[in-house]
């Protein structure tokens, strides 16, 4: 491929991203967005507009864009008063992770209407994703799952890191089956009911097909991480990622996030937990409390720390 | 190789020497995730008794046809048929419980405690044995469940099964859902100390 050919692709994708924008710079809209409470969407207006009209809810339709005949009911409109920044309030919360269409008939009596569409940034929804698996629903310290494999396996450090990246890559994997399966062979022919003898049959599969290949391609590979890739397949976070995805309808990007972060935050505390534990075993520890026990209310006091993350929202 | 355990031996050894939660450490997610009422405790117990009898009696049923090379796939595939059965009866007939239990009845198939059970004993003995084990097994994990869950609504809530029995709440923090840490922390350490003082009277 030759330079010519690169920046004629990259002129076009330049132009493909930014004809939305010029198109939206001609139109009465300056701006949209959700609101702060889950039931508003904020419009700014390019001009002053007519209180009168602006106000009556009646001259609104709004609807998800992917079900038209749904409209959804508004309680009221406010607009500000620099008579251009419009709060509409609905009558139930809004599902913010859908692109809901606005139409207006009319912005003043007799004037023209406009019509535009409210959707959150996808790619800072997937980075949101990606640090609420990670840190703010971290799978181990606030869900609790996994913790068999956790408390097993982090002893020492290279052994939390050791698992820690298996772990990620096998999940990464078996989400991306895991969706396709579940998007193209059973929810078209109604076969929800096997989700968990499918889910956990890909996952065995997945571990099956990373060891074998591990071990022909890459035997010094295989020798440092074959003995954590029999472990993965008793951990719950494997089953519950794709069990999460289903119940949520994510789409393909969305649950690649989920995937990364749900092994990233593995990782994550599967290390934070073996720099303690390679601390205590020089401290001196009640005999009662040794090994396990003490492990416990470590993992605790962690999760107690995890707690401070619930509340942060990005985007 | 067949045991020369008792079948009373067997759910006995489950319940107390190999106790799921408390001696074998495995199977930690529920024995922290919703051991907050004995209730809760109670309902997964049942859940667990039957997916772990019923997969360790087709495990043994099966034992000889079964490749060793594949044998864990074998099993895992054997839990979620199991697992997918009791979670459709729970949806259907107790569909309060199922919703409290959320997600941790489909996460039976990823219990460590079942596959190990599987490995060690029912691949190894007779259908008889294994399904005593079976008991044993889903009891002991039953009784942990329900201890832990015990001392997390008394001392949480005040309340035992949803009555109220101290009349006030000593210690709220035991509800929290991360509370279940420290609970089993404790409570290890308090059946070690347990034991430590038993040798230590022995010796004596």
């Amino acid at each position: 491929m030759n330079t010519h050919t690169i920046r004629r692709i990259l002129f076009s994708l330049v132009l493909l991203l930014g004809l939305p924008v010029l198109a939206q710079a001609q139109a009465l809209i300056a701006g949209q967005d959700f609101g702060k409470a889950p039931n508003e969407i904020v419009v700014t207006f390019a001009g002053e507009v007519d209180r009168t009209t602006v106000e009556n809810p009646a001259n609104y339709r709004v609807y998800e864009a992917q079900d038209p005949d749904i409209l959804l009911a508004l309680e009221s409109v406010a607009l500000a008063d620099d008579q251009k920044t419009a709060t509409l309030t609905f009558k139930e919360p809004l599902n913010a992770r859908l692109s809901h269409v606005v139409t207006i008939s009319r912005l003043a009596e007799g004037g023209e209407g406009a019509s535009f569409t409210v959707m959150k940034p996808y790619l800072g929804y997937l980075f949101s994703i990606l640090v609420g698996a990670l840190l703010i629903n971290n799978f181990v310290f606030t869900k609790y799952l996994g913790l068999c494999v956790f408390f097993g396996t982090s002893k020492r450090k290279d052994t939390a890191k050791g698992m820690g990246l298996t772990f990620t890559m096998v999940i990464v994997v078996s989400a991306i089956m895991s969706w396709f399966f579940y998007q193209f062979i059973l929810k078209p022919y109604g076969l929800n009911f096997l989700q968990i003898v499918v889910f956990i049959g890909l996952v065995s599969l997945t571990v099956q097909a990373v060891d074998t290949v591990l071990r022909k391609v890459n035997p010094a590979l295989f020798n440092a991480f074959g003995v954590y890739l029999v472990l993965v397949i008793a951990n719950c976070v494997i089953i519950a990622v794709p069990l999460i995805l289903a119940d949520n309808e994510y789409k393909f990007w969305e649950s690649f996030m989920l995937a990364l972060g749900a092994g990233g935050g593995f990782l994550l505390a599967l290390y934070l937990m073996s720099s303690v534990r390679e601390r205590m075993e020089l401290a001196n520890i009640p005999q009662t409390f040794k090994g396990v026990p003490i492990a416990f209310i470590v993992a605790g006091q962690f999760a107690l720390a995890f707690l401070g993350f619930s509340g942060l929202t990005l985007f | 190789m067949a045991t020369d355990k008792t079948n009373l031996q067997l759910v006995v050894n489950g319940i107390l020497n190999e106790n799921p939660i408390f001696r074998l450490v495995l199977s930690m997610c529920p024995a922290v995730g919703i051991s907050t009422t004995v209730m809760n405790g109670f309902m997964l117990g049942i859940a667990v008794l039957f997916v772990q009898v019923c997969s360790s009696c087709t495990i043994a049923l099966f034992k000889n046809v079964i490749h060793p090379r594949i044998r864990i796939p074998t099993y895992t595939l054997t839990i979620a048929t199991w697992v997918t059965v009791i979670d459709m009866v729970l949806a259907a007939y107790l569909p309060e419980a199922y919703a409290k239990m959320g997600i941790f009845i489909k996460l039976i198939v990823a219990f460590a405690i079942i596959t190990m059970r599987l490995e060690m004993f029912a691949s190894k003995e007779s259908v008889n044995a294994s399904f005593w084990d079976g008991i044993g097994m889903g009891l002991g994990f039953m009784f942990g469940m329900m201890a832990l869950g015990f001392v997390r609504e008394l001392l949480g809530m005040g309340t035992l099964l949803g009555y109220d029995v101290l009349g006030f709440k000593p210690l709220l923090f035991f509800v929290l859902p991360l509370a279940g840490f420290f609970c089993v922390g404790l409570m290890m350490a308090f059946f070690n100390y347990i034991e430590i003082v038993y040798k230590r009277a022995k010796r004596a």
